[in-house]
Order: C-alpha cells, then sequence, then structure tokens
C-alpha cells in the first residue's frame, strides 16, 4: 500500500489511548496482573522513598547526560519512572521478528545503493531521490564492507496503538543512544525491588555488553584473527558521554577520542603508553561529517584525518558504516515496506505510520488544511526538535510552522497524531497513564540479535507525545516477559 | 593503556594530592593565626599568616589580581573556592572528577563513586557553609576524602598500569608540594636558623611538620627540640616518613622501573639518578649547598623528570 498517494484520513485518533495495563473496561491485562497485585499492595510512601532512592543513586552514579544549549558542562538526570513497563513474550515475538527483517532489508538497501543499485534500476525508489539525498555518501559508492553489514546498531523507535499492534516511527541507522538507560535502569530496578524479579520471569537485558562486542569483532576486516575494538566518542561535552564510557567500560574497550588516533600506511593506531597499537574495528559514535577531517568537514577537531583512507582500504571497519543515514531519513522511510519485499520477498510484519511527503503538490495541501491532526516534522531533524504536534500546538505555533512550511516544503514530512499507548507512571499526583515509545536495539554481524527490552521513554507531562529526554521525557525499565 | 588514559588518571590523582596539601597548609596557616603572638617583627615582608600560603603555591600574583590587601577570608575564599583559581581546592577537585569521569571504564566502581560524591558534596558548599561548620572541619573533610579515595584504590583497583599512573600522580605532587613546604617555611618565616629553641620556634617549626602530617613522627624519631637541620633529614633524606622527598622518589623510582622497556628508558634513569642523590645523600652535604638552592635544584628535576614521563607516555608523538 503506497499511503503516498493520496491524502489519507487520519486513522488512529482514537481516544482515549490504549492503555497497557489496563483494558478499557478497567480490568487488568493477564501480563500485568502480577506486578499490578503488588502495586495495589504498595503504600504510596514507600514509592516516593524509592523514588526518591533511585534519584540519589543516578547522582552518586553521576549517569547524566548534557543538554545543548545550556551553561557548558551542566549535567542532569533522565527523570526515572520507577513502575516498569511490562510486554507480554507473544507481543516480543511479533517485534523481534519484525525488527529483524526490518533492519536486514535496510542492511541490503545500503549494500544495495552503495553496490550495483538494483532497486534504483528496478524504479522502486526513485533513483534522484537516493542520490541526491544529502546523507547519501558518493565517498562509500563501490567500497565493499565486511559481511555487507552497514548498521551495525540500529535503534529503531516503536509506538504501540493496541494490543500488539506496533508501528515504526524511525529506523535510527547512524549513532543510536539510549541503551546504558536501558541496562542501568535495569541495574536499579533490581536493586530497589528485588523481590518483583522472584515473581516472575523477566528476560534478562544485562549481556547486552557481551553480544555488542561480539558483534563488533565479528565485523573486523578479513585476516585480523584478535581484532582489537575501540570506541570513538566526540567527548565529554557530547550529551551521551556517559553512554559511551559506561560502554566501553562494560566492554573492556578503549574509549578514544580523535586526537587518541593516528593513522599511517592507510592503518589506523592508537597512541599507548607502549607505543602505538593497532586498531581493528572502531565503534563510532560521531556523526559522519565529522569522523575525517580529510574527507568530510575539513574543521572537524573530533575526527582522525586519514581515516577514511584506511577505511576505503579495508584496513578499518567503522560500526555503523559511513552512509547509512541514506537509509534512516525521514524522506526514505516510506519507502522501507517496499524495500523488506523488494529485498527478501515478504510481507512486512512491523508497520510503518503513513507519511504525507510535503514535496507532493497535493499531500503538502492536504497537510496545510489538517495540521491541528497532525505531527509534523523535519526531514533531517532529531531529537523531537523542529517538530510540531498538531493537536498540543497554539495557533501561533501552527502559523509560524505554516510559512516555514510553504517556504520549503520538501523540508518537511507529516504524519497522523498516533494515539501512542500509556503505562502507568509514578507521577506528581500519583499513579497514572502516560504516553510511551520503545527504542529496542538491533545488533547486525554474523548474524542479527535483539536484546528482549529496549528503552521505554515516557511523556510525563499529561497528555504529552514528545518522549525526547531533551523536551522533559522520563524512562521506564522494560520487561518483556519470559514464555 | 592508551596515552590520554594514563594522563587522565595521573592528573585525577594529581589534583586529588594538591587539595589535600593544599587543605593542610591552609589549616595550619589557620591554627597559627588564632595564636595570640605575632610571628615577626611588624613591616617584615611575611609577617602576616595569611600571605604563606600565596607563597608557597606562586599563587601571590593571582590573588592580587582579584583582591588589594591580605585578609583571612579573602585568602581562604581564594584558595578554597574560588572557581577562577586553577589551584583551589574547589577547582582541584573539580578536575580530579572531571578527569576520572572520561576514565570510568579504568577506574573501579568504587573510586568513581567516592570521587563524584566528594566533588557532588564540594559543590554544595558556599563559604557561610564552611564557616559555620567551622574551617578545620572542613579542612578534615577534604583531608579525609583524599584518604578515602587513595584508601579506596589502594583496596579495590587491579594492580595495572592504571594503577601504576595513578600512583605516580600522587607521588610527583607530593614530592613537589613538600619541597616548595620546606622551602617557604624555612625562607619566608626563619630567617635566623640558629634562632632556635623559644616558644615561637616550636609553633612555627610544629606547624610546618604538622602541614606535612609529620608532627608525631618527628617526636618518635628524636625525642627531642625541633631543629632546623633534623627538619631537613626528616622531610628530604628519611625514606620511612611518607611525605618525604626520599620516599616519593622512592615510589616513583619503582614505578618508572617497571613501566621502562627497551623505548622507554629516560624517564626511569633519571627518576634513579635523583633517588639517588636522596638516598645517598646526607644533610651537611645540603646545608653546605644551601637548603634553598638544594631545593630548587630537586624541583628543576622533577619538573624535567615530568617532561620525560610526558613524551614517553602521556603525551608521546608518533608523526
Amino acid at each position: 500500500m503506497d499511503y503516498s498517494k493520496k491524502p489519507l484520513q487520519a486513522p488512529h485518533m482514537a481516544t482515549p489511548a490504549h492503555d497497557e495495563m489496563r483494558a478499557p473496561d478497567s480490568s487488568v491485562f493477564v501480563h500485568y496482573q502480577s506486578y499490578a497485585a503488588w502495586l495495589d499492595s504498595m503504600p504510596p510512601e514507600h514509592l516516593v522513598q524509592k523514588r526518591n532512592e533511585a534519584e540519589t543513586m543516578f547522582h552518586r552514579l553521576g549517569i547524566t547526560f548534557a543538554v545543548y544549549g545550556e551553561e557548558a558542562g551542566a549535567e542532569r538526570l533522565i527523570p526515572f519512572d520507577i513502575i516498569p513497563r511490562i510486554i507480554p513474550a507473544d507481543h516480543w515475538q511479533i517485534l523481534e521478528k519484525g525488527l529483524a527483517q526490518r533492519v536486514r532489508a535496510l542492511n541490503l538497501f545500503l549494500a544495495d545503493v552503495y553496490g550495483e543499485q538494483r532497486i534504483l534500476t528496478a524504479g522502486v525508489i526513485p533513483r534522484e531521490k537516493v542520490l541526491a539525498n544529502a546523507q547519501y555518501r558518493k565517498e562509500m559508492q563501490g567500497v565493499s564492507v565486511p559481511g555487507g553489514t552497514y548498521a551495525h546498531i540500529s535503534g529503531v523507535d516503536i509506538v504501540c496503538t493496541g494490543p500488539g499492534e506496533f508501528y515504526v516511527l524511525e529506523d535510527n541507522l547512524r549513532v543510536p543512544s539510549g541503551v546504558s538507560y536501558m541496562l542501568e535502569n535495569r541495574k536499579m530496578m533490581m536493586r530497589l525491588f528485588p523481590e518483583l524479579f522472584a515473581r516472575q520471569s523477566v528476560a534478562p537485558v544485562e549481556h547486552y555488553p557481551d553480544v555488542l562486542l561480539e558483534t563488533l569483532r565479528g565485523v573486523a576486516p578479513i585476516g585480523v584473527d584478535d581484532p582489537t575494538v575501540a570506541l570513538l566518542t566526540p567527548g565529554s561535552y557530547n550529551s551521551a558521554y556517559f553512554e559511551h564510557t559506561f560502554l566501553a567500560q562494560q566492554m573492556g574497550i578503549e574509549l578514544v577520542e580523535g586526537q587518541d588516533l593516528f593513522v599511517r600506511d592507510d592503518t589506523v593506531y592508537m597512541r599507548t603508553t607502549r607505543g602505538p597499537k593497532r586498531v581493528d574495528v572502531i565503534y563510532r559514535r560521531i556523526d559522519d561529517d565529522f569522523l575525517d577531517p580529510e574527507a568530510f568537514r575539513p574543521d572537524s577537531i573530533l575526527g582522525v584525518p586519514g581515516l577514511m583512507r584506511a577505511y576505503k582500504a579495508g584496513r578499518i571497519t567503522l560500526a555503523n558504516a559511513v552512509g547509512t543515514g541514506v537509509a534512516d531519513d525521514k524522506s526514505m522511510y516510506i519507502h522501507v515496506p517496499e524495500m523488506v519485499r523488494f529485498y527478501l520477498d515478504e510481507e512486512p510484519i512491523l508497520k510503518n505510520v503513513p507519511t504525507w511527503q510535503l514535496s507532493r503538490k497535493e499531500d503538502l495541501q492536504y497537510v496545510l488544511e489538517h495540521l491541528h491532526q497532525l505531527v509534523v516534522k523535519e526531514v533531517h531533524g532529531s531529537g523531537g526538535y523542529g517538530m510540531l504536534v498538531g493537536p498540543a500546538s497554539t495557533m501561533t505555533q501552527r502559523a509560524e510552522f505554516r510559512e516555514r512550511i510553504i517556504a520549503k516544503p520538501e523540508k518537511y514530512i507529516a504524519q497522523p497524531t498516533l494515539a501512542l499507548s500509556t503505562c502507568p507512571t509514578f507521577v506528581e499526583a500519583g499513579i497514572a497513564p502516560r504516553h510511551v515509545d520503545l527504542r529496542p536495539f538491533v545488533l547486525s554481524g554474523k548474524q542479527i540479535r535483539i536484546v528482549p527490552g529496549g528503552l521505554t521513554r515516557v511523556a510525563l507531562k499529561e497528555g504529552s507525545l514528545v518522549v525526547n529526554s531533551s523536551q522533559g521525557g522520563g524512562t521506564k525499565d522494560t520487561w518483556v516477559l519470559e514464555a | 593503556m592508551l596515552s590520554h588514559t594514563a594522563n587522565d588518571l595521573l592528573w585525577m590523582s594529581r589534583q586529588v594530592e594538591r587539595a589535600e596539601n593544599t587543605a593542610r597548609m591552609l589549616d595550619v596557616t589557620y591554627r597559627m593565626s588564632l595564636l595570640p603572638y605575632r610571628v615577626m617583627e611588624p613591616g617584615e615582608k611575611w609577617a602576616e599568616p595569611w600571605a604563606v600560603p600565596l607563597v608557597i603555591t606562586g599563587l601571590a600574583t593571582e590573588y592580587y589580581k582579584r583582591n588589594s590587601e591580605i585578609s583571612p577570608e579573602k585568602v581562604l575564599r581564594f584558595m578554597v573556592l574560588d572557581a577562577t583559581n586553577p589551584f583551589s581546592i574547589y577547582t582541584s577537585l573539580q578536575s580530579a572528577r572531571e578527569n576520572a569521569r572520561g576514565q570510568r571504564g579504568a577506574l573501579t566502581s568504587e573510586m568513581w563513586e567516592s570521587l563524584n560524591q566528594t566533588w557532588l558534596e564540594m559543590r554544595a558548599m558556599d563559604f557561610a557553609g564552611i564557616n559555620s561548620r567551622g574551617v578545620s572541619n572542613f579542612f578534615d573533610w577534604v583531608k579525609n576524602r583524599s584518604h578515602l579515595f587513595r584508601g579506596v584504590t589502594f583496596g579495590t583497583m587491579l594492580r595495572d598500569e592504571a594503577y601504576s599512573f595513578i600512583r605516580m600522580g600522587t607521588f610527583i605532587e607530593r614530592a613537589d608540594n613538600t619541597a616548595r613546604i620546606l622551602d617557604v617555611k624555612y625562607h619566608t618565616l626563619l630567617p635566623s636558623l640558629t634562632d632556635v629553641g623559644g616558644a615561637v620556634d616550636y609553633y612555627q617549626w610544629g606547624s610546618l611538620l604538622r602541614s606535612v602530617g609529620a608532627f608525631e613522627s618527628y617526636r618518635k624519631i628524636y625525642r627531642d627540640v625541633i631543629t632546623p637541620s633534623r627538619i631537613a633529614e626528616l622531610l628530604i633524606l628519611r625514606d620511612d616518613v611518607p611525605r618525604s622527598l626520599h620516599a616519593s622518589m622512592n615510589e616513583l623510582y619503582e614505578i618508572l622501573q617497571m613501566l621502562s622497556d627497551s623505548d622507554r628508558r629516560e624517564p626511569e634513569r633519571l627518576a634513579g639518578e635523583i633517588h639517588a642523590q636522596l638516598h645517598y645523600g646526607r644533610v651537611e652535604q645540603i646545608f653546605k649547598i644551601g637548603l634553598h638552592e638544594y631545593l630548587l635544584g630537586f624541583l628543576a628535576k622533577i619538573e624535567a623528570l615530568n617532561a620525560e614521563i610526558n613524551s614517553h607516555y602521556l603525551t608521546p608523538d608518533y608523526s
């Protein structure tokens, strides 16, 4: 089904939203029953005490993130909600299959785009749309990467609109973050409520760093038997710096900044106290633009001069590969179901959210008429910046957005305002439903592996649909129940 | 290990040691200032005890950029809380924690939590709070946090290269600090080395020993009046006094011997040379050269050792 051909009625405006714990008749779903019984028996003071304990602990552990635009080095905690989000085994199975299928297709697409371009030749996706995309890296054309894997780590954003009904919001294939919160939230829950984990069987997530390291080692350049892996960070002022240090520590690999690496004879080395040491795989948490001042932005001081030369010579593996942005761009999003069909000859398991492309005249007209109902996003935006949530917006905001859209319609897409599911959340007023999304992490190397769970983000403001931490969202532990 | 990591770890422990030394120095100054008599004639250059910490750290010029005269409160504010003073206790603890934050992977979680906790408490303090709690209590807190951090390091950390660089930072800073304190105390407070025995001298010498935590050691070793040459012997040559130059060089020499390999010999050689002079030195000879000259020479050698450590381990240039 190609949603972009006809103006759509927004199909998911149903209110109230689906609550993951309680059915409309207030009965508790089976997968929440054990937890709900426990929660009912808890005095509110106890929950307050536990919440304070969690906050103290997060501060003590230094689990913070930097907020752009605030005083340099300012650190904040992401609010942590002590009520877990619970996903039953059968729903997770749908997600797991759907995610693996989708990421497999996306990797095939990337290998194709930077290789033969069959999908363009077949006319499934317009050639100019791919090749003129700002995220398409011509430097990668004809470069082969180990195992044909481009997106080794994908953080696919999922929303739920009904029981087992999942939509993909975004495929994050560049440098998706948040996995450290998945791990720290679990650790915190086990510390605060050990008794809960005895009551039911929650699938573990703690082995994620091991699986990640195995994935990274598995994609080393050919001929390297015992690869050295390093994590490349932009440095301590990056908002995800905590995560970089955390993952490096958990995997037991070096955390490096650009200045710690140098390239000699197309080979990448770290500066160590024992002289230069060769690096084979770089898990980079730096955007393409900043990777190598010789190849991309010449003013980048975060990168490593000559890195692209070594990369093209096959002497180093970068994870994720350079140029993955061409597949997770919001303008390419609408084509992902087609990619699944084209490369795998399968029907997509996970649904796409219907999307209007404002570069199309008829879509533009419909969207401008229905701004108050829709969510409008910048094609290249991320982090919840530069987006309009129609139903929650003021007249002034809409008027202002309208002008921006009319000036550059190709910069925007629009989607119906999905009624994101809600989960019980411990807020000031007590326990109340709040909207959530989910970011599971898909690891692709020799095989595809997904740790059961992910990062659940929750919009703490009543009625709000924006879950981004930069916009006042919080996080929850995500429990996948074992079958 | 990464040179960058080694550098951060070395500076982490150096800054903790520096915070502790600053606290010691200020604590002694504070106690001295409470004594009912002045140490020197009015009008003498450093009659004011609150000027001493500024001279020892070489920060007098910086201080006078911000203040027109010396007052206990102003010196305390400058040396304790001033975020623009790179040597204040506040800045030292902040940089120690920043260095640790970047290298959490090389530390045990208990080390990180201890240092992070220290910083969070430091950040929450202001002058009024420190004052009402008692200035000496604050200095005790700094010393205790430093003891705790060293203890946690000693008690939890793998004896790997990272551990060596952390120890290195502690002893470089300690050697440097002891030499400075000795030099300044000697030559600014007590110009006449023969003038010993009075109550004033007793407090003066006592304060010097206390500022390096060696007062009790002195009593145990000498069981006699405090004299300049014994103090010099104690803090320079005796290797059983943990803050002496000799004890610090014992550690540094041992660490550098361990880290040395065919491409990195010079730091070890230089440390060995400095160590030998302390190991085989005699106090009479030090006074023959002149204590001030001797200590200046020592500080210059420590500086040179620092430079060798940098170019061989911490900031190597391979291009």
